[in-house]
């Protein structure tokens, strides 16, 4: 337990120590790259921001995370169960997936004007609910013919070979999905948060201080993003403990 | 004795990409009441389509599948099913997934009952103390004698299972033989057993049925006329030897090699 802790903790000090070296060695002005050391400051000097801010970002993040999830394993759900819907979708879905979401940003702030929450958390979700659908649609898909047939000659209906069999095997790939997709949401959300004016969240205090020249607080905004990125990714594993631990191999 | 099961003239054809394929062509089986019938026969002569022919899984292009007097139309509560494959749920432990089948087929029985009925053969099958395990802890024999206990925990009237031990090693296999031959001993159920295995179809067997190649008939009905309780001494009789012989003979007739010297 306390290896499990200690390990990354000194991983992370480390990283932060190589980073300060790079910039003590080079010396690196701050509008360069700003040192770990610089950071403190930049947090303090901004604290209140930081919490309205990070607490706006990851809102959206995780009301966008949430409309992934449940469209995604819907879209899965019909994919993992007709061939049709399957062969149907998948160009459209791959296509959909390939457009770089920053082009649409324009589209959408066209569409919905001045909705900027309704914006960002669309975004979160429209980045994020691909590897969703596709885990979930494949591992319906290939659930071998037994698992069903176990169930199905005893009379049992479409629904409860779902509910008993088809959902709980699906379990680790849509945490595997969900894992890829926490941090892809967060990319929507601060797309956003960058690109449309007069934004709000954390992405639109990076753009305050690129605009300032402030940029030890560009940094600061980075580290704060990793950070709100880590714990939601960490929520995923926990989750992730709980539904499908079971998975998970005893270590030998 | 009445028969449990009745396939009278069961014709069927798969259709592939390159047309029909005949699988099954005027089948004929019946296994009476309480007895176990082995069904063997060359790789993809449609046995498998046998076993799912009976759990109403599939219906015949021709030809009627009859189970306890009615006409098989669909799945039925009181078929159990077995498969190489043990197909635990690896997020239920042992105990849960024996008391899988209750759930759907006695919605209504207690909690306790279904433990205990679940601990009774678990205990039957040496997987006391296992219960509370993951299927993932357990080793392949193990898995399959879980597997075994979901399949007739529900008190089918027939038990089909499709080459249940052929993933196991010989010695694990003859294990399970015997467990096998203790639970029949145990419980009331008429079995069906598809296997690759001569000397698993007269251990167990009652009646051997040897099918001929694709499209598939019986070819071949051996009737096995040796003791209730059988040992695995029983194996290296003479009698059994010939038994095996005749049965290799027939396997080789239905490959299509009658004239190969032996």
């Amino acid at each position: 337990m306390l290896r499990q802790i200690a390990v990354p903790v000194a991983a992370i000090i480390t990283f932060l120590g190589l980073w300060e070296l790079l910039v003590w060695v080079n010396d690196w002005p701050n509008y360069k790259m700003a040192s770990p050391s610089d950071l403190p400051p930049a947090f303090w000097k901004y604290k209140e921001l930081f919490v309205t801010m990070g607490w706006q970002s990851l809102w959206r993040t995780v009301a966008g995370l949430a409309l992934a999830v449940v469209f995604g394993t819907l879209l899965g759900m019909v994919m993992g169960f007709s061939k049709i819907a399957r062969d149907a979708l998948y160009p459209l879905l791959v296509g959909f997936n390939a457009i770089p979401k920053a082009t649409l940003v324009p589209v959408i702030s066209l569409i919905f004007i001045g909705q900027h929450d309704f914006n960002t958390v669309l975004m979160a979700f429209m980045i994020s609910f691909f590897p969703i659908a596709v885990s979930v649609g494949i591992g319906l898909s290939t659930l071998e013919p037994e698992y069903r047939d176990i169930l199905r000659a005893l009379g049992a209906s479409r629904f409860t070979i779902f509910t008993k069999i088809a959902l709980p095997k699906t379990l680790p790939e849509f945490f595997g999905a969900l894992k890829v997709s926490v941090t892809l949401a967060f990319i929507g959300t601060n797309l956003v948060e960058i690109v449309s004016p007069h934004g709000r969240g954390l992405g639109a205090l990076f753009k305050s201080g690129e605009t300032n020249g402030d940029y030890p607080l560009m940094f600061a905004v980075l580290i704060a993003l990793a950070f709100l990125g880590i714990i939601l990714y960490y929520a995923v594993v926990y989750l992730e403990k709980i539904f499908a631990g079971w998975a998970e191999r005893p270590q030998g | 004795m009445a028969n449990l099961i009745e396939i009278k003239g069961v014709t069927h054809a798969y259709k592939t990409a390159s047309g029909l394929l005949p699988v099954l062509d005027g089948l004929d089986v019946a296994v009476p009441e309480g007895t176990f019938a082995a069904v063997v026969g060359p790789s993809g002569c449609g046995k498998s389509t046998l076993t799912r022919l009976v759990a109403g899984l599939m219906k015949p292009d021709q030809g009627e599948v009859w189970l306890h007097g009615e006409r098989v139309k669909g799945p039925r509560k009181t078929v159990g099913m077995a498969f190489q494959n043990p197909v635990l749920l690896e997020w239920r432990t042992i105990l849960e997934n024996v008391i899988l089948p209750l759930e759907i087929v006695a919605p209504s029985m207690p909690r306790a009952d279904r433990v205990a009925r679940a601990m009774e053969l678990l205990e039957m099958v040496g997987l006391s103390g296992f219960e509370n395990k993951r299927p993932s802890e357990l080793s392949g024999g193990m898995r399959q004698r879980a597997s075994l206990c979901r399949s007739i925990v529900h008190k089918p009237e027939v038990l089909i299972m499709d080459e249940p031990f052929g993933a196991l090693d010989a010695f694990t296999r003859e294990d399970l033989w015997q467990t096998m031959r203790d639970l029949r001993r145990a419980e009331p159920f008429t079995c069906v057993l598809i296997t690759h295995d001569l000397r698993e179809s007269v251990f167990l067997g009652d009646q051997v049925f040897v099918l001929s190649g694709r499209p598939a008939r019986t070819q071949y009905l051996m009737q096995v006329d040796l003791p209730e309780d059988r040992t695995l001494d029983v194996l290296y009789t003479p009698k059994v030897a010939d038994m095996l012989h005749i049965l290799r003979d027939q396997i080789k007739i239905a490959q299509g090699r009658d004239g190969e010297v032996h």
